[in-house]
């Protein structure tokens, strides 16, 4: 793993396989959708609402996970100075902010006929809303300090810290009553939603993951492309 | 086909949780291949095939 921590190696090992990733996720999306909307039957009490899980609950699962990479590459990277942690935590967080946003704006579209409201401050959503604000700090973060050394490490000691937020975020359903629902999925005598709601929710899950996954390499590929470009120009200009 | 745009009654939330998915999944993977395709195409004028 730490092998392809070598820029050279990363990019030579990358190029082949991002196009199948790609092709796979969108694949896998469009057949979620189609049965999302077209093949799963309204849910007993949810009615047509129960469709929205499907771009919400993969949304969350992947904004979590990020931050979860965000977190271990930041770590990685201030203990064995890796050369690509920097960058893989760096470019992890702007997806993991959008799939988080993505998660709380459907969550509030799936909240407003389920509980009445599209908001509440309850732990799992503020907690959730708590994750947000930490992408965006650590973005804000790289962006405040020029010196980009110390960014790097500012922003890793941010990112490790808020993971304390991640297990918050799982358990709060347990640990306060909250108006949003307990797990269903990932929970202890397996998952209690019937098989027809859940395999969709699986394919779009590895969908959204693939997904990001395809876009935090390309952008991982393009910060290495772009930070070899200045380092060229800039000898280039000395010389 | 107005029977499954209205969605038993709950078009107006299903229809945009879609829409704000599709707009911004989409939005980031258009953005993130011309970012990538530029940094790319700007590296090979260099005469590079690989950064190190």
């Amino acid at each position: 793993m730490f092998g392809l921590a070598n820029p050279k190696r990363f990019m030579d090992a990358s190029a082949p396989v991002v196009p199948w990733i790609g092709s796979l996720a969108a694949i896998l999306i469009a057949i979620g959708c189609y049965m999302a909307l077209a093949v799963v039957p309204p849910e007993r009490l949810q009615g047509d609402t129960v469709r929205i899980m499907y771009v919400h609950v993969p949304a969350a699962w992947v904004s979590m996970s990020a931050y979860g990479v965000m977190a271990l590459a930041s770590l990685v990277a201030l203990v064995n100075r890796h050369p690509l942690a920097d960058i893989a935590a760096r470019e992890a967080a702007p997806l993991g902010a959008l799939f988080t946003a993505l998660a709380l704006i459907t969550g509030s579209l799936w909240g407003k006929p389920t509980w009445g409201t599209y908001w509440v401050w309850d732990a799992r959503l503020t907690s959730f809303l708590l994750l947000l604000f930490l992408y965006l700090g650590y973005i804000a973060l790289w962006n405040a300090i020029e010196d980009e050394v110390r960014a790097a490490r500012a922003a890793a000691v941010l990112a490790i810290v808020g993971a304390v937020n991640l297990p918050i975020i799982v358990f709060s359903v347990e640990w306060w009553n909250t108006l949003h629902q307990g797990e269903s999925i990932l929970r202890r005598g397996g998952p209690s939603i019937a098989p027809v709601f859940l395999w969709p929710l699986f394919i779009m899950a590895a969908g959204y993951t693939l997904l990001f996954v395809t876009l935090w390499i390309l952008r991982i590929r393009t910060a290495i492309f772009t930070r070899a470009l200045r380092i060229r120009l800039s000898a280039g200009a000395a010389s | 086909m107005m029977h499954f745009l209205e969605m038993g009654g709950y078009g107006a939330f299903v229809w945009p949780a879609y829409g704000v998915t599709v707009l911004g999944l989409g939005g980031a993977g258009l953005l993130t291949l011309r970012a990538y395709f530029r940094a790319k195409t700007m590296f090979a004028k260099l005469g590079d095939r690989n950064p190190e």
